[in-house]
């Protein structure tokens, strides 16, 4: 036996894949019991349904702090839960931000099954903000609730910036679907910048991205949450919908103030301002038709961009990678050491050449599509922001922002009328030359 | 809130939220109907195909945990149980002892167990094994093909996109129903 195997390797004999059993597997004379192969088992179906069970517990159990004892602290230890649940414990797996990728490869991918608790994860936080708003970033995702945690002394976000950069969700979620519906990548979850603190290893570009955005967020309330989150994008139009909204005061606005500046989210509005000319209705209508004229332009403009980015887009695509490798090699063939990702990979492409160019090619073509839909979708978006900011509201009070309100709870304890129904006397600081900005101006209305 | 006007902008407003939210529950509710045909009350897992794995080495490098999920196993039953494994050894080895120096494996993972005359029997210790698959090349080149790479499930977070699958040279990795979660190999494979 030892001189077979030194016999193949002398020569250097490299048999082909397949000769398996070259050496019979022995007859032990003295009965010796062979080990099993192990094979430990994945995490129990039933301990999935409890995420899903624990997902709506909390939902509710967040629900309820929002809206009956409006109880920050509350939400407070049960953001603390669900990070230590969601995030530590199930290391950010099975996360609804992500879900929304499943669905779509569930939906265009005849071979994937959506599991259902990703289901439950995608649909139940939507269906809660269509009635209660976002109270799912209130305390339940522990992404937001990481940021919330991290939160220090917020600066004021221009509203200009907050509006502009609030369109980057919408088109992240639009490549995140559309890469996830063509089997190319799941990028949502790529870039999650927290997931890798939640597992406590990930690669260094990752962890320093998520560092950067916990160090930012110390000071810019919830930077992901407002300017990245794709789910969060789905959520804020399913809360501008809802039937109950998040109020800062518990009856009645005395217009008071005191709230202007209590929201770290920029999601407090102040009512609009009276005396001031209003604008005719036909000032504002002629305004929305050129902005219909518009809708042609952007929405072409953003297809033809998505158009040109297509060939790159396409390459996140692992069988279009490698064509493109295939291909690049073959015109100026390099030379890689053997066993090497890159050699392997090279071997494969060259053991059947056209079968793999001709998947790449479908795909390639899949990925165009795609892009002219993702570009439609760029100007489509830009375009509903602008019109959704260049249409009247009239607020007779302060009050959250439907769509922007992560639901929080942090401010209501700045209006006095919330002061009263808890039966604490009024702002400490008030008196005083307190830290609460707001008591600059005029104690009240 | 309250007591406006019918006609003035709020109660118009309420009605058009009232048509939104009609609209988006039953859109969510016809969304649900349909995922629902589309969804599974099993999950999945990844796992490597035995059969289509190079052996690249990225399973080493590429898991997103720190020390990677993936662990070379033994199919015992396929061993031959030699005393100069070719998965154990170096190719050519300055003396057949069992001294670092001579083994394929980086973090001297593989136990070597003297059985009987003249067999040995090869396990991996899972606390040190990296999934570098060096051992798994020698093994399938030159001798029996029992050794081989699995993704373990006591380790593995479950990614919702495999950072290893994607980057895998031999699309090697796959979802597999959470009831079959390892593609072992068996003798007469
Ligand atoms: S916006 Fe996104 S990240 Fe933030 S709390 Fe909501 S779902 Fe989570
Ligand atoms: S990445 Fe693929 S080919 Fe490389 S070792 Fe892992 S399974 Fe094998
Ligand atoms: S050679 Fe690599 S794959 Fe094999 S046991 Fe050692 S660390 Fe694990
Ligand atoms: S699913 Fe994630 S943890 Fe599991 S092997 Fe792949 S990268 Fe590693």
């Amino acid at each position: 036996m030892v001189r077979r195997a030194l016999f193949l390797l002398g020569s250097g004999l490299a048999l082909t894949a397949g000769a398996a059993s070259r050496f019979p597997p022995p007859d032990f004379e003295g009965g010796h019991q062979l080990p099993v192969t192990t094979t430990p088992a994945p995490r129990e179906l039933t301990l999935e349904y409890l995420d899903a069970a624990v997902l709506l517990a909390t939902l509710a159990l967040a629900t309820w702090l929002v809206y009956r004892p409006r109880s920050r602290r509350g939400l407070a230890v049960l953001s603390v839960f669900s990070l230590a649940y969601f995030g530590f414990y199930r290391k950010g797996c099975v996360c609804a931000i992500g879900a929304v990728q499943n669905i779509a490869l569930g939906l265009f991918d005849r071979s994937y099954a959506i599991p259902l608790t990703v289901l439950v994860f995608f649909l139940a936080p939507i269906v809660v903000a269509l009635f209660f708003g976002r109270t799912f970033c209130a305390a339940v995702c522990p992404q937001g609730a990481i940021q919330d945690l991290v939160l220090v002394k917020p600066l004021k976000v221009p509203l200009w910036l907050e509006h502009g950069l609030g369109v980057i969700p919408f088109l992240f979620l639009g490549a995140g679907v559309i890469f996830a519906a063509t089997g190319s990548a799941f990028l949502i979850c790529r870039f999650d910048p927290f997931v890798p603190f939640f597992r406590l290893s990930g690669s260094l570009s990752l962890l320093t991205l998520g560092a950067a955005f916990l160090v930012a967020g110390m000071f810019i309330g919830r930077p992901y949450c407002r300017f990245f989150c794709p789910y969060g994008a789905l959520l804020r139009l399913a809360a501008l919908a809802a039937k109950w909204r998040v109020r800062v005061t518990p009856d009645v606005c005395t217009q008071c103030r005191l709230c202007e500046h209590a929201c770290p989210f920029g999601a407090m509005r102040n009512p609009t301002p009276t005396g001031l000319a209003l604008e005719t209705p036909a000032v504002e209508r002629k305004r929305l038709s050129w902005l219909l004229l518009l809708l042609p332009v952007l929405i072409a403009g953003g297809a033809l961009a998505g158009y040109r980015l297509a060939p790159a887009a396409a390459q996140l695509h692992p069988t279009v990678a490698l064509a493109e490798f295939h291909l690049a090699n073959l015109k100026s063939p390099a030379t890689f050491p053997p066993m090497t990702p890159e050699a392997l990979s090279l071997e494969r492409a060259a053991a059947d050449p056209e079968t793999l160019l001709a998947s790449a090619r479908v795909i390639r073509q899949r990925a165009t599509l795609a892009c002219w839909l993702l570009g439609g979708w760029v100007g489509l978006v830009i375009l509903l922001k602008l019109v959704a900011l260049s249409v009247r509201v009239t607020r007779t009070d302060f009050e959250p922002d439907r769509g922007a309100c992560v639901a929080c709870a942090r401010c209501f304890i700045s209006c006095p009328n919330e002061r009263v129904r808890l039966g604490l006397p009024p702002e400490p600081g008030l008196a005083v030359a307190g830290p609460v900005p707001a008591a600059a101006g005029t104690g009240g209305a | 809130m309250n007591g406006h006007p019918a006609g003035s902008p709020c109660s118009r407003r309420q009605f058009l939220r009232g048509g939104a939210r009609l609209l988006a529950v039953t859109g969510v509710g016809g969304l649900a109907g349909v995922l629902a045909t589309r969804a599974s009350a099993q999950t999945t897992r990844w796992q490597i195909d035995p059969a289509k794995c190079v052996r690249c080495g990225n399973c080493a490098t590429k898991c997103v945990l720190k020390q990677s999920a993936v662990k070379c196993v033994h199919a015992f039953a396929m061993c031959g149980y030699c005393q100069l494994c070719t998965g154990y050894f170096e190719p050519e080895p300055n003396a057949l002892t069992t001294a670092a120096e001579n083994q394929l494996c980086p973090t001297n993972a593989i136990k070597r167990t003297y059985i009987e005359d003249p067999y040995y029997e090869y396990t991996i210790d899972e606390e040190l094994c990296i999934g570098c698959a060096k051992c798994v090349e020698g093994c399938s080149r030159f001798g029996n093909g029992s050794l081989f790479l699995q993704i373990r499930h006591d380790r593995c977070v479950n990614c919702n996109e495999c950072a290893i699958a994607r980057n895998c040279p031999a699309d090697a990795i796959s979802r597999t129903p959470v009831g079959h979660p390892y593609r072992l190999k068996t003798e007469g494979h």
